[in-house]
């Protein structure tokens, strides 16, 4: 089955924290406000358009979203 | 504000961001230098500077610490001696790698979105006091009488300062903010008095270490060693001084905006979840920063021959309104979905108290649109905008209904 994965380039994330905001499910802050992927980044079902808006609104390109098997 | 400079006739080679119709309107001129042969401007004034209005351009500058620094990130006539590096005035905005990464690192879980949500409750609380006060009157002016006064009350709270002391931060940041025309002496006399302002109250810390932000300044280590005093006054400055002006123009722009938009301000009071997303929207289109870098070498950069030690402007506002980076890139949609924009900056360098300013703003907003759901702009002709680096409007009559 393919699902969704969603990244993080930790060198890109300045800790903007949109991902985190957009889509809580999926992304959450460090102790400095920089993002990490919740689990092992697996889009759940219901999510995908949340995933989708947090890559669309990262201001430094950080995150990316790839077809997963 | 302007002292003896010329009115601005040619944008392309003469900008001036001090102009009154740079204030009052940039959006025109950005567009024109933008969508001209060069958009690039540049100006001799200063001491010579740059002003890229391209979003590729503005980040490209952002991103790239080496060859363009930030020893100082307030364009005036007085560039800060080089020995001010690594440090500068207000670390770590004005510090660049290696020192900036240890002086970010320090001040960062401070403001972190976790830290910023116990600031909430507190920060609605005030809103409300101050709404409160409003009641009853016609008209306000929201800019002095709601917007100023939400950041200083929040940062004096962070800082452990005497909340009493609300009027002289403001002293200090128009002096030292809106103040880069005025002559390098008048400069350094303001600098010298929120420097000593603030030498009072660390040593006061000092004396009687408490649980606030200066207490958890003067504990916090880089490397196994102390700040030092130093080090603590100027960051506690660059607090004080970007966290209040900021902040006090992004809530009165957006206050502007739906006061000015009766569609946007109905769809928010019916749809208060909404403004979140707005509060990104409305950041994207008046942002109120404006950065500046030095240039550390020599370099050609998109054809232009930038040389050491000149100015760059990075208005971030001009980037996040480029057509080629953002459709209709002009418009404000209070509910558009898509909007990578850089009102904190972009880089190494993303405004350390985004998350506080972020809550602070919806905040505000949602505490404005509780109380007044009908307000509208009493006086356009009325309204006046700071001009600089930090623009955002300082006086702005609204009908509160």
């Amino acid at each position: 089955m393919i699902s969704l994965r969603v990244k993080i380039d930790e060198a890109s994330c300045e800790g903007h924290g949109r991902c985190y905001a957009l889509a809580p499910a999926l992304f959450e802050p460090d102790e400095i406000g920089n993002a990490s992927v919740l689990g092992d980044g697996i889009v759940p079902a219901g999510e995908e358009d949340r995933a989708r808006r947090a890559v669309a609104n990262c201001p430094e390109h950080a995150i990316t979203i790839d077809a997963s098997t | 504000m302007t002292t003896d400079h010329p009115p601005v006739e040619d944008w392309a080679v003469d900008f001036d961001h001090t102009d009154e119709r740079y204030a009052a309107n940039p959006f025109p001129i950005w567009d024109e230098i933008r969508s001209s042969a060069c958009p690039i401007a540049r100006t001799e004034r200063y001491g010579g500077a740059w002003l890229p209005t391209r979003h590729a351009d503005v980040s490209a500058i952002a991103y790239d610490t080496d060859h363009f620094s930030s020893r100082s990130i307030l364009m005036s006539a007085v560039r800060p001696p080089l020995e001010a590096a690594p440090m500068g005035i207000a670390p770590p905005i004005s510090s660049d790698p290696p020192f900036h990464g240890g002086a970010r690192r320090v001040l960062l879980p401070a403001f972190s979105p976790q830290a910023v949500g116990k600031l909430e409750a507190s920060t609605r609380a005030y809103c409300d006091e101050l709404i409160d006060a409003m009641r009853g009157r016609e008209v306000v002016d929201a800019a002095t009488d709601y917007a100023q006064n939400i950041p200083v009350r929040v940062i004096a709270t962070m800082l452990g300062f005497p909340l009493g002391d609300d009027d002289r931060f403001r002293e200090f940041v128009v002096e030292v903010i809106e103040g880069v025309d005025l002559p390098p002496e008048a400069r350094m006399d303001s600098m010298g008095a929120l420097y000593e302002y603030l030498r009072v109250q660390i040593e006061d810390h000092t004396a009687h270490p408490r649980d606030d932000l200066t207490s958890f300044l003067l504990n916090a280590e880089i490397d196994g060693e102390q700040l030092g005093f130093e080090h603590v006054g100027r960051t506690i400055a660059l607090l004080l001084l970007a966290g209040i002006d900021t902040t006090w123009s992004a809530i009165g722009a957006s206050l502007f905006h739906l006061a000015s938009t009766p569609g946007d301000r109905e769809r928010l009071v019916a749809e208060p979840e909404l403004v979140p997303t707005a509060v990104e929207e409305l950041l994207r289109a008046y942002a109120p920063v404006t950065m500046a870098r030095l240039v550390t070498e020599d370099i050609d950069f998109n054809g232009c021959p930038m040389k050491a030690e000149d100015w760059v402007l990075l208005p971030f506002p001009a980037a996040n309104r480029d057509p080629e980076f953002l459709a209709d890139a002009d418009e404000v949609v209070i509910d558009r979905e898509v909007n990578r924009h850089s009102a904190f900056g972009l880089g190494i360098h993303r405004c350390a108290g985004s998350h506080l300013a972020r809550m602070e703003l919806r905040v505000a907003l949602e505490a404005w649109l509780d109380a007044f759901p009908t307000f509208t702009l009493a006086d356009a002709h009325g309204v006046r905008w700071s001009g600089g680096q930090v623009r955002g409007p300082r006086r702005l009559p609204i009908a509160i209904g």
